[in-house]
């Protein structure tokens, strides 16, 4: 049964179209699979039953040749989207025992297309993080291992389940959310690939709102292909959204020609930064290098205010959570913590419900936005967030795609990085800008670093033009050829 | 900018957070480095700059003003840590 594991999504779907095995087959596979992987601890809940249900359903929508795009396919979801009965908790203890009601769009649309759901997968809380370690669930283990070393190693945050889940076979691939990098970062230090699709392109209805002008769903994924079939799926116009927008969804999967030849790739001057590590700086080149070989031109631009990017992020997006977790009250869902009045059932059970990086972010939210500081900071950083996507606006007239590192380093130890927020915070900085511009943008596995684990190159497109990012991707995949896999890995 | 722990305190009890007073100082040290951090805007000349609010380039869409969804209360109140007669429990707010 191993050999089932190996295969990618677009591999399982051939040959379960082809009738070499069923999806029951295949899911009991990924079952056992979820089940020897626990040490990992990528999954919140496992949903065996639900998954088996769900792969005789697809084996019987098959036989009855109403098989869909992702027909009997396993993957997991993220502990973000709301399924239908099934406990959805964002990694956070407020929401203890929550089973929404409804489903949300992009889990919907996935079942739709014959999906199968394993479970739903650990986070950092709210999706506020880039290390995977605030989840009130404990901490995910990468299963990569620096060489010689058995530190316990973290997957990236805040999508850090999904990518431990996908780089050691517990799931064909997994959806993830991006406010700030949480897709591309873990898809980086786990050697998978993942794609953050321009903003607007899934629908945010369903998924639990941490920052709204930046959260996007997007797929992870073994394979360039498997993130492409996935995306296409995922995205479609959703009337629930006010900011779905309705453009007709391409077939992702078709544009992966191989043929960049004659393609203008922007090499931004900006992302060379102080103290980069020259495993970074080399694979960077490397991916100029096979670009240039593959026919494509290769530009130097300029996006003068990438240095405020980050500090403008620290500023939108925990003005917005304090927004959004404002619904946390101990009424109608969640934990409750009694208190004598109303305001202190309010303030125990926010207290006792939130954990120490989300409580940090939603007073600095709180802060930001409250009388006399909102022009200083809130309005101020709007104001430069314009700027930093005039920037992306003004290069695209030189080039078609972007080329830069998805992380400054390789994977760091559980621990690390712990005291000092800003230090963390320091992860996203190649990631927040096309986040802060609604930019679709992609990380590809691109080579090793020198403590042998994986490292992305990241993908920059102009707004809806994921084609083209997923193309140029591929063919770097192509060249990278990267083969390695983390130990335990069939 | 340095906060102190009373603007701190001020913060939490906005934010409906009850923090305690001797985990003030360590929060005001912290959310301090947050702020220096992010004050480097201040150097942006941001002159006849629009802020940007929205990243989708649309106008909010029109729908027709009409019930699509409800008659489900006991879906609505399926989570709810307290619900009585079909209505949401909280403690008393009214003398």
């Amino acid at each position: 049964m191993t050999e089932l594991l190996g295969l990618t999504l677009a591999e399982a779907r051939d040959r379960l179209a082809g009738g070499e095995f069923t999806s029951v087959e295949l899911t009991e596979a990924y079952l056992r699979a979820m089940e020897a992987g626990r040490s990992l601890n990528a999954f919140i809940t496992e949903t065996p039953e639900k998954a088996l249900d769900m792969a005789k359903a697809s084996d019987e929508r098959r036989r009855r040749g109403e098989a869909g795009p992702l027909e009997g396919l396993p993957i997991a979801i993220k502990d973000l989207f709301c399924t239908e009965g099934v406990l959805t908790t964002a990694a956070s203890h407020i929401l203890d025992g929550f089973k929404p009601p409804y489903e949300s769009t992009v889990t919907a649309n996935l079942w739709r297309d014959g999906a199968v759901m394993l479970g739903k997968l650990n986070m950092d809380e709210f999706a506020m993080g880039s290390a995977n370690v605030t989840s009130y669930y404990g901490s995910v283990r990468n299963p990569w291992r620096r060489k010689n070393s058995e530190a316990a190693l973290v997957p990236g945050g805040s999508s850090g389940g999904s990518a431990a889940a996908v780089a050691a076979r517990l799931a064909l691939a997994a959806t993830g959310t991006d406010t700030g990098g949480s897709i591309r970062q873990p898809a980086s230090f786990c050697g998978i690939a993942g794609i953050k699709p321009t903003y607007g392109r899934c629908s945010r209805w369903g998924i639990i709102a941490f920052a709204s002008s930046l959260d996007q769903a997007g797929p992870m994924a073994r394979t360039v292909r498997d993130a492409a079939i996935m995306l296409r799926s995922m995205c479609g116009f959703d009337p629930k959204d006010s900011t779905s927008v309705d453009v007709p969804v391409p077939d992702f999967e078709a544009a992966l020609t191989g043929d960049v030849r004659g393609l203008r790739v922007g090499i931004p001057k900006e992302y060379r930064v102080d103290g980069m590590p020259e495993e970074i700086e080399r694979l960077w080149r490397q991916g100029v290098d096979w670009l240039k070989a593959a026919g494509a031109e290769i530009v130097d631009i300029s996006l003068p205010h990438t240095k405020y990017a980050l500090p403008t992020y620290y500023i939108v997006a925990p003005a917005e959570a304090s927004s959004n977790l404002a619904r946390y009250d101990g009424v109608r869902y969640g934990l409750r913590v009694p208190g004598k009045s109303l305001i202190e059932m309010y303030e125990n059970t926010r207290a006792e419900g939130f954990g120490r990086e989300v409580k940090r972010r939603i007073m600095i939210g709180t802060y930001v936005l409250s009388a006399g500081y909102y022009d200083a900071y809130y309005l101020k950083a709007q104001k430069v967030r314009s700027l930093i996507a005039r920037d992306f606006t003004n290069a695209y007239e030189r080039c078609d795609v972007i080329l830069a590192p998805t992380t400054p380093s390789t994977a760091f130890a559980i621990g690390e990085k712990q005291d000092d927020p800003i230090a963390m915070y320091l992860n996203d900085v190649f990631t927040v800008p096309a986040s802060l511009a609604g930019l679709p943008a992609m990380s590809v596995p691109a080579g090793v670093g020198d403590d042998g684990l994986p490292l992305g190159l990241q993908l920059i497109g102009r707004p809806f033009d994921e084609e083209t990012v997923l193309k140029v991707a591929e063919v770097i995949e192509r060249a990278a050829e990267f083969k390695a896999l983390p130990p335990g890995a069939v | 900018m340095s906060l102190d722990k009373a603007t701190v305190a001020k913060i939490a009890h906005l934010a409906r957070i009850k923090l305690p007073e001797e985990d003030q100082a360590a929060m005001a040290d912290e959310l301090s480095k947050i702020l220096s951090f992010v004050e480097q805007l201040a150097e942006v000349d941001t002159t006849d700059v629009e802020p940007m609010t929205s990243v989708a380039a649309q106008k909010l869409r029109w729908r027709p003003d009409q019930v699509d969804d409800g008659g489900i209360p006991e879906k609505v109140l399926a989570n709810a840590p307290e619900a009585v007669s079909g209505f949401f429990a909280v403690p008393k707010v009214v003398e």
